[in-house]
């Protein structure tokens, strides 16, 4: 395995607080390896600015195997950098050249606000995830498991739809800012199991009510949400919530 | 089967109901007193860690009508780190018709465990197994399935029968976001708040019994108290420790070692579990190590090449120069081996001198024979995630030559000592998932961490917290009760104490040199002068974080040097008493291995006379120092007799 080192000028946005105003900042990373992830490259340039006595730069992350959905910014203009389908913590360093420029700004939209250089603030999905974006049944109320079969192709369906990380990159990658991926992954999610038949109607008009009262912007079928998404999730999934939410609204009416 | 008899064990009275093993549960929440419906809203339930235990905790103590709060360090409780766990969710359904049953997946986790375990509490976790599955599936779950609809398993990790649950590589993800949407439908009731960006830093004894925590808001920086009258730490196991795991970055004990430095009994630390299939590290720069689920061991052959040294690509290396050592070793399991076999004999290989990579420092994993007679889009099918994910990270394609493995930091079975009741040391106070230490003896068998989380958290503690409610006194207390003011006073002192030192080293330096301490010596395999020389390094780095650590930025706002600097601090402490107690058990054991025990062929050897026993350290230490003194609580194994685990 080789390992290529490189140099890199990093346009860094930094903002102090909620109502601080923000700027971007040029900080040059030196030696960084091919094999680094993006976050790792980033860790090092933290480590020179604590070593200088500067404050660092703070970005949320956790996991870093792309699942907790924590990591979220805007590299070179694209949500999660240029890479398909991954991450900011599975970039790898490879994908950049020595000497490159490479702008970082955290996910830009209203109903996400910026809470400190490249965190923002994302309990907006957390609000819509409890306006319907669940099954209710108590614990210990279950019948046996097998009692419901679900037919394979149907629970494919569905899992595609619940791997969703809830990180928001549809909404940065969305000109109008929209939520509809995110969205409508859940409620496809529940709306393709039997399992969710029950509350099917409350879920797509609770949900998409509490998304608008968030600010989210409207879908104009762009795609771009589901091009940035790292787990892929699809464009059908919002056609799906749409015809749930018709059927909903016309069958409340 | 004769009762168990009751003996005074102080503090450390397992209070494990009497009678059949098959009926001690059941018996037990008969016994247990009951809250009355319209007095539990009264209660106030403080859960901290939103992963599998504390969100099913969160989800079903607020469906019977209690007040809980809950926090977590995450932006939301979604991203709590139960979220990575790949591979599936043990539960003795016996669907497969293969032979499962509650007694067989309770007798294996006790064999697996090394008999290092409560038979009782096991036993439970066995009986609740099955409930879980229901409930997960009812709250719509996306398990795989067969075409006819009905659940999928896989055998894994070891087992003989197909009793695991999986939804394709992301069992952990759908099983948390499961249990997450049960709590956002309590907090859209109003049933259940919620608490994310809070990091708990203490906890607040009132009259003895833990009555509520002190935290700091992440964002603004402000220290902030919450009354309950029980406290649940869902808070995970201390794997990063090591520095390098597969756990999250944020994943830390602080919560834990906070109570434990509070009177809250340490049990069984140095029983951490290794897993055999990580990506082996590539550079200094590491910072944390990616797990690739054992279930590509049900597909996968392990290998390394027969000679030293051989430097040549996997390809080009002929059939009969390849050693497929746990197939050689462990004919009846071959690559199944349970997890703490399957990484010491990882170690052994690197060892000889026979691993590969750049480092050396891994072993292969090879699909190729699988891919020949299955095809590779069953093969995609099954794990192609995975393969993904690999193929990120290592810039390598799985598809067309062999994974590079090495075994890395993944789960710790030590954790808080508590009783049948998930209740610690301190009343009032309850330990589950992870954090506590029960269910799994010295060595988890793969696909048991989910079953045990959600276990506690939907069904064991919704009963035993109503019983220590309805049977305690408790006053009325808010956050200007002295205890509170003075929790809140020696949080901030130590917090302006971290911002204060000023020194030359970041935070990560001293963390990662911690971790080489802990991976070199109390790692895979210890020795009696490597643990006493790791506590002595130990010692001396704690003395030069305290001198020389520098955590730059502000108390007042998001500052994630100051949350890693309290992190490490503890770290510090809780490193030595893992080496301290790896050096007072003179046996080896599931994933405590220690070179001076093990038999002629290098597989561990307990010795049942001394060391049947669970190890809980008490902490004699003051603020400034820490100390331990060891208690005992003996182990009894009724119904699975001891015997040297064979998987040849």
């Amino acid at each position: 395995m080789s390992d290529k080192k490189m140099n890199l000028n990093l346009k860094v946005w930094r903002q102090a607080g909620p109502q601080a105003k923000g700027h971007f900042q040029e900080i040059q990373a030196t030696d960084v390896s091919e094999h680094m992830s993006f976050l790792e490259m980033l860790d090092v340039v933290n480590d020179n600015l604590v070593r200088k006595g500067e404050e660092t730069i703070e970005f949320d992350h956790d996991c870093r195997e792309g699942i907790c959905g924590s990591c979220a910014m805007v590299i070179n203009g694209n949500p999660h950098g240029p890479d398909r389908a991954t991450t900011t913590c599975q970039l790898h360093m490879r994908r950049f050249k020595d000497g490159e420029s490479i702008t970082i700004e955290p996910f830009r939209a209203k109903s996400f606000p910026i809470l400190k250089d490249l965190v923002t603030d994302r309990s907006a999905f957390d609000r819509i995830q409890k306006a319907g974006g669940y099954i209710s049944a108590n614990t210990g109320s279950a019948q046996d498991a097998n009692n419901i079969p679900v037919p394979k192709k149907k629970a494919d369906l569905a899992f595609a739809s619940a791997t969703c990380i809830g990180c928001g990159a549809c909404v940065a990658a969305c000109k109008n800012a929209s939520a509809a991926l995110f969205v409508s992954a859940k409620i496809s999610h529940l709306a393709l199991l039997p399992q969710g038949e029950a509350e099917r109607s409350e879920r797509a008009l609770g949900m998409v009510a509490q998304m608008d009262a968030e600010g989210f912007g409207a879908c104009t079928n762009t795609g771009a949400c589901s091009a940035s998404c790292p787990v892929e999730i699809s464009l059908e999934n919002i056609a799906r919530m749409n015809r749930e939410f018709m059927f909903a609204s016309l069958k409340k009416k | 089967m004769a009762d168990t008899t009751p003996v005074s064990l102080g503090k450390l009275d397992p209070k494990i109901p009497t009678g059949p093993i098959e009926k001690r549960w059941e018996k037990h929440r008969f016994e247990m007193k009951l809250v009355n419906p319209a007095n539990k809203r009264k209660h106030t339930i403080l859960i901290v860690g939103t992963g599998l235990a504390g969100a099913s905790a969160a989800a079903s103590l607020s469906e019977l009508g209690y007040k809980v709060k809950v926090f977590c360090i995450q932006d939301s409780p979604r991203r709590a780190h139960s979220i990575a766990a790949q591979g599936g969710i043990n539960a003795a359904k016996n669907y497969a018709n293969d032979g499962d049953s509650v007694y067989r997946l309770f007798y294996d986790t006790v064999k697996g465990g090394d008999f290092r375990s409560r038979e009782s509490n096991v036993y439970r976790l066995a009986e609740i197994s099955r409930a879980i599955i229901d409930h997960c599936v009812a709250l719509g779950v996306p398990f795989a399935r067969e075409y006819g609809g009905m659940l999928d398993t896989r055998s894994f990790g070891g087992a003989q029968v197909s009793r695991t649950f999986y939804a394709r590589g992301q069992t952990g993800q759908q099983l948390l976001l499961g249990a997450y949407s049960s709590m956002m439908r309590q907090v859209e009731k109003g049933a259940c708040e919620m608490y994310p960006r809070r990091e708990m830093l203490d906890l607040v004894q009132v009259d003895g019994m833990a009555r509520g925590i002190t935290v700091r808001n992440l964002i603004t920086g402000e220290i902030e108290s919450y009354v309950g009258d029980s406290v649940l730490l869902c808070t995970g196991g201390y794997g990063n420790a090591y520095y390098l795991s597969t756990n999250a970055m944020n994943s830390n004990a602080s919560a834990s070692w906070r109570c434990h430095r509070k009177g809250a009994y340490f049990a069984n630390p140095c029983f951490t579990q290794i897993h055999p299939t990580c990506i082996p590290r590539s550079g200094d720069y590491q910072s944390k190590l990616t797990l690739m689920s054992e279930s590509l061991r049900n597909d996968g052959r392990v290998w390394v090449p027969k000679s030293k040294g051989d430097k040549r690509p996997p390809q080009q290396i002929p059939e009969s120069e390849r050693d497929y050592y746990l197939e050689r070793l462990y004919p009846s399991f071959g690559n199944l081996v349970p997890r703490d076999v399957a990484s010491r004999q990882a170690k052994f290989r690197v060892d000889e001198g026979r691993g590969v990579g750049p480092s050396g420092e891994s072993v292969y994993l090879d699909f190729a024979d699988s891919i020949k007679r299955l095809g590779k889009d069953a093969i995609s099918e099954k794990y192609g995630n995975l393969f993904d994910m690999y193929a990120k990270i290592t810039d390598e394609n799985p598809y067309e030559q062999p994974m590079r493995i090495y075994p890395a930091v993944h789960y710790t079975m030590g954790g808080l000592w508590v009783d049948y009741n998930l209740m610690s040391t301190i009343p009032g106070l309850h330990v589950l998932g992870e954090a506590n230490f029960s269910d799994h003896g010295a060595n988890r068998l793969g696909a048991s961490a989910l079953m045990q989380g959600l276990a506690d958290g939907y069904f064991v503690i919704p009963y035993t917290l109503g019983h220590y409610i309805a049977s305690t006194k408790m006053e009325k207390v808010d956050t200007t009760h002295d205890a509170f003011k003075a929790s809140r006073e020696e949080v901030s002192v130590r917090l302006n104490k971290l911002l204060n030192i000023k020194g030359k080293r970041p935070v990560d330096e001293i963390h990662k040199e911690l971790g080489n301490i802990m991976w070199d010596l109390v790692g895979m395999s210890r020795t009696e002068a490597g643990l006493k020389d790791a506590i002595a390094k130990i010692r001396t780095l704690r003395k030069e974080f305290w001198s020389n650590v520098h955590v730059t930025g502000e108390p007042n706002f998001k500052n994630s040097e100051l949350e890693k600097a309290g992190r490490v601090a503890d770290f510090l402490e809780l490193g030595e008493l893992m080496a301290t107690d790896a050096l007072e058990r003179n046996e080896s054991c599931g994933g405590h291995f220690r070179e001076e025990y093990q038999t002629p062929d290098n597989e561990a050897r307990r010795d049942d006379e001394k060391y049947s026993h669970v190890t809980a350290w008490e902490f004699t230490g003051s603020n400034d120092s820490a100390a331990w003194k060891p208690n005992k609580e003996p182990l009894t194994f009724e119904y699975v007799k001891p015997s040297q685990r064979s998987y040849k």
